[in-house]
């Protein structure tokens, strides 16, 4: 059962990174051409994947108890995070990510920039850079869930399948509309991930540092249900709060 | 900044993010229920679930109230 969970986790937090990815190569691709774009997005990869297939089996040499406790205390602080964010941009604190806007902004950025033609394999370093670093620093919280997931559970394959089928999916949709992914419920999604990490870390944390749980692994079910409720009711707390504030501030 | 710094900012930004306090939080709260564990005869697997609850709360009450 926790396979399953783990899978869905995974897989989740992929699709989230993967939308998020995807704006930005194809904010670049667009403006710059595709040559360099591809190059950058797929060093950008192959960097992630020496990432998860060094630190993935190096974790699993660590006793159990330690890894849970480290993992734990990483997804824990990594969900809150997730989570805390994901409230406050529900409740309207936050303004939401709007994949749109930040298409425009950098679609707006790349034209900005002069392309000088190179007769090189790199055509156009700036569409390589900002694709590669896109890329990288959104693949890398979903390296980070990968190896610590797959590591704790003993099965690494079985999260980098989860993510690679996220990522296909994410591909397989921008290719189709060629635009970004708007209409995928981000924050949504970026909730149920922090619940997830948040709950997981919870779980495995206490296991690590020596505790037993009531009813064993079913526990965490338990645990997932208490934190979802918790997020749910702050997101209903705080809307009434900035729906409060807002009539204030149009009656002042 | 030099390298070794901006690399040590990321990875701060990575894993701690907005709220340092939540960080310290996580730790705390696992070592306490690692020493209760170990040295009473309290079952503690309720501890960690509530110390999340209430550094949540916390969190975002901190956060909104500057707004």
């Amino acid at each position: 059962m926790h396979s399953a969970l783990l899978v869905l986790s995974v897989f989740l937090a992929s699709i989230v990174e993967g939308v998020e990815a995807l704006t930005i190569v194809l904010a670049i691709g667009t403006t710059r051409g595709w040559r360099s774009t591809w190059y950058g997005t797929a060093t950008a990869i192959a960097v992630l994947a020496i990432f998860i297939a060094v630190l993935g089996p190096t974790l699993t040499l660590i006793p159990i108890n330690v890894l849970r406790v480290i993992v734990g205390g990483l997804l824990l602080t990594f969900g809150l995070q997730w989570l805390r964010k994901a409230i406050l941009r529900a409740s309207g604190f936050k303004p939401l990510h709007d994949e749109a806007a930040i298409f425009e902004k950098a679609t707006a950025a790349s034209r900005k920039v002069k392309h000088t033609e190179q007769k090189a394999v790199i055509d156009d370093w700036y569409a390589f850079t900002i694709a590669f670093k896109g890329v990288l620093l959104e693949g890398l919280e979903v390296a980070f869930i990968v190896v610590t997931f797959g590591a704790n559970q003993g099965s690494i394959p079985l999260a980098v399948v989860a993510a690679l089928a996220a990522v296909l999916v994410v591909v397989a949709l921008g290719l189709k509309v060629h635009k970004p992914l708007s209409s995928v419920p981000e924050n949504s999604l970026k909730f149920a991930v922090g619940i997830m990490l948040t709950s997981f870390g919870i779980f495995w944390g206490s296991e690590g540092v020596g505790v037993h749980w009531p009813g064993s692994d079913a526990a965490l079910f338990g645990v997932i249900f208490l934190i979802a409720v918790t997020a749910l009711t702050q997101v209903t707390w705080l809307k009434r709060r900035y729906n409060r504030l807002n009539a204030k501030e149009r009656l002042a | 900044m030099n390298i070794l710094k901006r690399f040590g900012s990321f990875w701060y930004h990575f894993i701690v993010g907005d709220d340092w306090k939540v960080a310290v939080g996580v730790v705390i709260g696992l070592a306490a229920t690692g020493y209760l564990a170990h040295n009473s005869h309290l079952r503690v697997w309720w501890l960690l679930p509530a110390l999340v609850v209430t550094m949540l709360s916390f969190s975002l009450w901190t956060a909104i109230r500057k707004k």
